[in-house]
């Protein structure tokens, strides 16, 4: 019950354009960091996360532009392909926009599970482009996904407690 | 029916799907454009200047561990590196003395034979900003870029043998694709007996694989693979691989032979770029040898 208090409560918070702007540029510079070797298939997409975390809480804010925006400068930087990520970023903020009302009525376990379609969903639009223009695939991509959705949980209250810490400073 | 019908009251521009379709298809543009044409490379460049200094910034921890690192080497591992280096220096010295002698007397007999004579590639040394975190194309990202005369081609090398081609220049950075990346071909000579191959990429930094020999082939494990320099891209006579694994299977028309890239191909940070594309003077060469192929063919047809 208490959670479902706090929950509305957050629905209404304002939240600033400034904010999911720099929560986008972390979410990029995580993502830029040199994994190497071993771990290389363990990276996390934080862009993905964070990106279906703004389409499911604020669909009005963050769409689909915005994540095909972000794709491009993802992909300059990771030398793939001009709209390799773009595409596979548009496709997953319009199922979090779709899907936003479903995902948002479980708890944040059952949420991961929830998400861990569409980020594989946006994998797999991304493995299929490399697929057919480039003719290789390796599955250990995949896994990427899986570690994605198992932060869903830590990140989603990160940036829950961000929120509301700046909406008690707005309000002093 | 109409009551079913959820009230607009805001205009919220087109709906989710409309615009997945158009960023999809814009994408699906982009695609295609980057595939078969070259038109975007000046806005990846121009986007790549903007994201440089974020790069820079995400790269910092790492290259402040390094440093840091190497700060702390012990004074005794310190001792056995100075004695060990000082080893190979002599050792060395006495190889180099009798490469000079060689190098006079090759010179004087190229002169002799009025060869166009093989010139000593400048180079430079660049540092690996950081390897590609993208798991389908492992691609390293070299710090030395236009600004420091980087051209697209160029041969990228570290101390034992050949690690990739510079295959896109930003202002101040470089992108190099590896030997080992799938499918990329390098021109090959057996040292042992002077056969010629062509050695392509696996896709698995530790492999390479010789495709296209004959069973018959001579080539044994062991043989130390260098470039032939016959596509005027890769200067002849640079280590590449070693043969790790041969298997002759009269099944197959062609031994299924792998090869370990001689250079540390995902162990290095400092990395040699050679600056040695202006090779026009050498390009009548290739026309010679492949004059010289020619009668082999005909040969071959006669057979």
């Amino acid at each position: 019950m208490r959670d479902r208090i706090r929950k509305d409560q957050e629905f209404q918070l304002p939240v600033s354009r400034i904010f999911i702007a720099t929560s986008l540029l972390v979410a990029l510079l995580l993502d830029w960091l040199p994994w190497q070797g071993f771990w290389l298939a363990f990276r996390p997409d934080f862009v993905a996360l964070v990106l279906l975390y703004w389409c499911t809480h604020k669909p009005y804010h963050v769409g689909i532009s915005i994540a095909w925006t972000v794709g491009i400068l993802a992909d300059v930087a990771n030398a793939s392909l001009f709209g390799q990520h773009a595409l596979a970023y548009s496709v997953l903020a319009f199922s979090g926009i779709v899907l936003h009302r479903r995902v948002l009525m479980f708890n944040l376990h059952q949420q991961t599970l929830q998400i861990f379609p569409l980020l594989l969903l946006a994998y797999t639009v991304y493995a299929a482009v490399q697929w057919q223009l480039r003719g290789s695939i390796s599955w250990e991509y995949f896994i990427g996904s899986a570690v994605s959705a198992l932060l869903w949980t830590p990140v989603t209250i990160l940036l829950q407690a961000l929120r509301r810490s700046r909406a008690a400073s707005d309000q002093l | 029916m109409e009551e079913n019908q959820p009230i607009r009251f805001f205009n919220r521009g087109p709906s989710p799907a409309v615009r997945l379709v158009f960023f999809a298809l814009l994408s699906l543009l982009l695609l295609f454009v980057d595939v078969r044409y070259r038109y975007l490379e000046s806005i990846r460049s121009g986007l790549s200047v903007l994201l440089y200094p974020l790069q820079r910034l995400v790269t910092a921890p790492s290259k402040l561990w390094h440093e840091v690192d190497d700060f702390f080497v012990s004074h005794n591992s310190l001792i056995r590196n100075n004695a060990e280096l000082r080893n190979q220096h002599t050792l060395d010295i006495a190889q180099l003395l009798q490469l000079q002698v060689l190098k006079a007397e090759n010179q004087h007999l190229r002169n002799l034979l009025m060869v166009q004579q093989r010139a000593d590639y400048p180079m430079q040394l660049a540092e690996i900003m950081y390897v590609e975190r993208d798991i389908f194309n492992r691609k390293i990202l070299l710090d030395k870029g236009a600004q420091a005369n980087v051209l697209a081609g160029q041969i990228v090398m570290d101390d034992s043998g050949i690690v990739g081609q510079v295959t896109r220049v930003y202002p101040w950075m470089s992108e190099v694709t590896l030997i080992t990346d799938k499918d990329h071909a390098v021109p090959v000579q057996v040292l042992r007996n002077g056969l010629r191959a062509v050695v392509f990429g696996t896709g698995d930094t530790g492999e390479l694989a010789l495709r296209y020999m004959p069973i018959s082939s001579d080539i044994e494990n062991g043989d130390l693979l260098v470039t032939s320099g016959i596509d005027g891209t890769y200067p002849p006579g640079l280590p590449v691989a070693k043969v790790i694994h041969v298997e002759r299977d009269p099944a197959y028309p062609f031994a299924r032979i792998l090869c370990a890239p001689i250079a540390g191909v995902d162990k290095r940070r400092q990395l040699l770029i050679l600056s040695a594309l202006l090779k026009l003077p050498e390009r009548p060469k290739v026309v010679v040898e492949t004059a010289t192929d020619k009668p082999k063919n005909g040969k071959r047809g006669g057979r």
